[in-house]
């Protein structure tokens, strides 16, 4: 019977699908939960003296990356183009704010001088902020509307295309 | 008097002796009980077996197949900690695994929540041994039937020629 023999391979295409599926997606990367969703708040000590809470930023858009001194290449990769961003769009009210995780306050501030930070950055201690946001690596970097609410996540060294097209959305409020 | 003197000099030194032991010993004991209660207080058993029973049922996000409980890694423990703090703080088991569900999604849990899609993952290898019983069940009825049922048709050319040949032995017998 025609359909018999039709059948075994008729039977694998589940499996083929399946196994397509499976090698298309990555299976080190964890979907976030928390996109278009509220943005747990925060309040951190910044590593230039004072606090910072997410609260205290509502209204503005934020770039918030999570950073360590250890973290190389892909931190040291993405560092210019976080100071860049902030110097570029800090007059149109975007915030650039740095949790740097599980690192020595002395490497970080070392790491933060190469490359002239000069927007907050602070440590997590017990990595408290990281886990909130389920962050699982560095460098993770999450954008915050005006509204506080989480837009994307990338996990890894942002690009400069990503950042621009990423920090644009957030400043038209879409 | 100086047999007297040495004497009382003697017991002077005996109270002194006996008074720094005592000291001695108090101090000691009292060292040891608040050794004792500070181990309490940062790891009651009671306390530590419910964190690893929760965190058993974490998997430890930067590790391969590895439980929070299990990872030697900064962030595992890190996750313990939080983990203990919750405990501590009177939550339960379904709230502390609900949060990090909520903060990495189902990933976090080392097994899927069986509901949903995720039933899926429950039914399957039950439904596929059923399914393979089955499968066995009917290819060896088959086989046994062929071999009982499914006697090989004989050419009739061939039956002809095998009763002429019945017929020309017995001919000369019948005759």
């Amino acid at each position: 019977m025609s359909w018999r023999k039709a059948l075994i391979p008729l039977a694998s295409v589940p499996l083929i699908l399946l196994l397509a599926y499976g090698f298309r997606t990555d299976p080190k990367a964890i979907p976030s939960p928390l996109i278009r969703k509220a943005a747990p708040s925060f309040r951190m000590a910044v590593f230039d003296g004072g606090e910072l809470s997410l609260e205290a930023l509502r209204g503005k858009p934020v770039v918030l990356n999570f950073w360590a001194s250890w973290c190389y290449p892909a931190c040291y990769e993405e560092a210019p183009l976080l100071e860049s961003t902030w110097r570029k769009y800090k007059g149109q009210g975007l915030m650039v704010v740095g949790v740097d995780i599980q690192d020595k306050e002395a490497n970080a501030r070392e790491f933060m001088r190469r490359f002239n930070f000069t927007f907050p950055n602070g440590p997590d201690p017990g990595s408290k902020i990281s886990i909130d946001y389920g962050v699982y690596g560095v460098p993770e970097t999450f954008f915050i509307d005006r509204e506080g609410r989480i837009t994307y996540k990338h996990v890894g060294a942002v690009t400069p295309a990503l950042m621009d097209e990423q920090v644009q959305a957030l400043l038209k409020g879409s | 008097m100086r047999m007297h003197g040495v004497g009382a000099r003697r017991g002077a030194w005996t109270r002194c002796c006996a008074v720094g032991l005592l000291g001695v010993v108090l101090v000691i004991s009292w060292i040891v009980w608040a050794a004792r209660d500070a181990a309490g207080a940062t790891a009651s058993p009671d306390l530590e077996d419910k964190v690893r029973e929760i965190a058993s049922g974490l998997r430890c996000v930067v590790c391969q197949n590895l439980s929070v409980a299990d990872s030697p890694s900064e962030l595992a423990r890190e996750m313990r900690n939080l983990v203990r703090e919750l405990v501590q703080q009177g939550k339960s088991r379904e709230e502390i695994q609900a949060y990090f569900v909520s903060r990495y999604g189902e990933f976090v849990l080392l097994s899927p929540t069986k509901r949903g899609f995720n039933l899926l993952v429950w039914v399957l290898p039950f439904l596929a041994v059923v399914v393979g019983a089955c499968g066995v069940y009917l290819l060896a009825r088959r086989w046994t039937e062929r071999r009982e049922v499914g006697a090989p048709a004989v050419d009739p050319a061939y039956a002809e020629r095998v009763r002429r040949d019945l017929q020309e032995r017995e001919g000369p017998a019948g005759s």
